[in-house]
């Protein structure tokens, strides 16, 4: 037995040495970047690499649950993350950011004040916002005859088989917590049964729970309405083809108003690099790249600025203050988790 | 033979040490503590809500009846490849498709079924009107099929191939009819690959959870799906692994009841 301890720990040891050498930081450093799928001008990466040197080693998640799932299992090694806000606000509580240090990022003076201090990080210590959006419905106008003005339209019967809705917990449950006249940020257990009910009636009119694919799913006229994040409905309504047959709505009931913040996690090996990099994005030419290339709306006033006049003034990407008055954040729902992801997986489960 | 020959066995003792006993170890764990690390069963007790024992009863649906097509598919193809001259080319083409990733090939279907995809448009051309073809239970069997046919294929193939061709003669002359000899000679010669070929194909049909996300539309969550939700979205460990802990019962049940069959089977061949 003492040989078989031997050899189990050299495999060990053997199988630690690389790990050893991933933590040296020096000339070669990469920079473990985790953001969103389709949520970057993929030059700017490059470009960032050739002017820096370091290297940027970039994946994908989906939603800010599955991203939270990672960093809570430990051994990601992530220097730079994209979380919304209330998953910023859950990290902060939970103490798995890192502090910004200002002084590595002095673009953040282009960011507009209006997006800065939100309730999610006061003082914004620990995250800057990347973009921000809204929640709505995207529909083709040649499926779709009646007014899209309110969330009741993702229930209407008429409609079944050609309705997507997005595969979040939040978003979903959200939509279905307006629609019957509750806030989204309810921790009222009647309340989230009442849209946990809705949302399993509406089931068997829904084509699918779509995330990504929504984009080129409603382009290719597969279905006639899906609930998306403005950034998409945005790419659906600028495509050249068939932009023209789609429109977007805000619904009436309200919905939910979001910042996608940057921010470094705990233990971040390389913090110097990613505030290097934060602070790259904030460069009001990077961040114009971003926006043009992505659709969403930008935090940055000096991006802004560049943007032409359509865009500006185009209500789906810059609703008027009326609009985002009805709009909410999303906060962190703290131990009322748990009860809303039971909700979702026996709602997926039907 | 005792001295120094097992040693040989080290390596892969130490792989199994560190990525199976251990991670069964922790699934274990996770599956009988609660969120404050105490003994508990609150995640047993909160798989009995109906809501989970139908999902669990949709993916035992689903992958018997895509292990019974892909044997009802697969034995015939087997049989005439083992008996067809260029029977080993042949085979190699049914596992080409298995040279491309997987999850390309199932995307591939999506485009196939989707309401404006290939198949569609085809039978909008010639008259018929559209079908709603993806995103149900039919497109995640079709897709379950699709993937798992040459492991139902394969193994059949194997213990045809290497049956003794003189016993099927031998039972010709002694007056059987070909359906005699097939009956009692080659299909219970050919049981062992029929067993793992339906081990290799349940298996994965029952855990599977990206076929059902991709061409159910996230609609039609089976247990694998429902285990994934556990770990990647809901952060619920305790009950992923519990989750994981029933369905590793439930295969080991499985197996042995297979395995139990087979044996009765290899106990018929010798008496012949």
């Amino acid at each position: 037995m003492k040989k078989l301890a031997l050899v189990l720990s050299i495999v060990m040891v053997l199988g630690l040495i690389p790990l050893a050498g991933c933590s040296q930081g020096g000339a070669n450093t990469v920079l473990n970047v985790y953001n969103w799928g389709e949520y970057i001008d993929p030059t700017v990466l490059t470009d960032f690499e050739k002017e820096t040197g370091i290297k940027v080693n970039y994946s994908l998640f989906d939603s800010n649950e599955i991203m939270y799932s990672k960093l809570q299992g430990g051994g990601s090694n992530y220097d730079v993350i994209f979380p919304s806000d209330y998953m910023i606000e859950r990290l902060i509580k939970q103490n798995m950011l890192e502090e910004l240090n200002y002084d590595n990022i002095p673009n953040a003076s282009n960011l507009d004040p209006l997006y800065l201090n939100e309730s999610y990080d006061p003082g914004n210590k620990y995250s800057l916002p990347y973009m921000w959006g809204t929640v709505g419905i995207v529909y083709n106008k040649t499926m779709v005859d009646d007014p899209v003005t309110s969330w009741d339209i993702l229930w209407n019967e008429k409609y079944a088989k050609k309705i997507m809705m997005y595969d979040s917990s939040r978003d979903s449950i959200g939509v279905a917590m307006l629609k019957n006249g509750f806030s989204m940020n309810s921790r009222d257990t009647t309340e989230l049964a009442a849209a946990e009910q809705s949302l399993i009636d509406q089931k068997p009119l829904l084509l699918s729970y779509s995330l990504d694919d929504s984009v080129d799913k409603m382009l290719a006229g597969e279905a006639a309405m899906c609930v998306v994040y403005s950034g998409q409905a945005l790419m659906i309504l600028g495509d050249e083809a068939k932009g023209a047959d789609f429109g977007y709505c805000i619904p009436e009931e309200g919905s939910n108003v979001w910042y996608d913040g940057v921010c470094i996690p705990k233990g971040a090996k390389n913090k110097e690099a990613a505030e290097k990099f934060i602070d790259y994005l904030c460069r009001p030419e990077v961040a114009l790249r971003n926006v043009e290339e992505i659709c969403y709306s930008t935090p940055n006033s000096g991006a802004y600025a560049l943007l032409d006049d359509a865009t500006k003034e185009n209500p789906a990407a810059y609703p008027d203050a009326q609009t985002l008055a009805r709009c909410e954040v999303y906060a962190d729902l703290g131990d009322f988790v748990g009860t809303y992801e039971d909700a979702w997986t026996r709602i997926k489960a039907q | 033979m005792k001295g120094r020959n097992r040693w040989y066995a080290a390596p892969y003792i130490a792989w199994m040490i560190l990525f199976t006993v251990v991670p069964m170890g922790l699934l274990l764990y996770y599956a009988f503590t609660d969120g404050n690390q105490s003994f508990s069963l609150a995640s047993f007790q909160k798989f009995l809500d109906p809501v989970y024992i139908k999902v669990l009863g949709r993916s035992l649906w689903l992958a018997f009846l895509c292990t019974l097509i892909c044997l009802v598919l697969g034995y015939p193809i087997s049989y005439l490849l083992a008996h067809h001259k260029h029977g080993n080319f042949l085979s190699m083409l049914f596992i080409l498709p298995m040279w491309m990733n997987f999850l390309l090939r199932t995307y591939a279907w999506m485009s196939l079924l989707e309401n404006t995809g290939l198949i569609n448009r085809l039978l909008t051309a010639i008259g018929f009107g559209q079908v709603t073809l993806l995103y149900n239970s039919g497109a995640v069997l079709l897709g379950m099929v699709y993937n798992f046919l040459p492991f139902m294929i394969l193994p059949i193939y194997n213990s045809l191939q290497r049956m003794d061709r003189s016993l099927v003669e031998a039972a010709g002359d002694l007056g059987a009819s070909p359906a005699a000899v097939f009956r009692r000679v080659t299909l219970p010669l050919s049981m062992p690959g029929v067993i793992s070929g339906i081990t290799m194909v349940f298996m994965p049909a029952v855990t599977t959870f990206v076929i059902s996300r991709l061409l159910g539309g996230s609609q039609f969550m089976l247990f694998g799906d429902l285990i994934e939700q556990q770990f990647l979205q809901a952060s619920n460990w305790n009950f992923g692994s519990a989750l994981s802990v029933i369905m590793m019962v439930l295969i080991l049940i499985g197996m042995a009841i297979v395995n139990k069959l087979g044996g009765n089977q290899s106990e018929g061949r010798t008496i012949m």
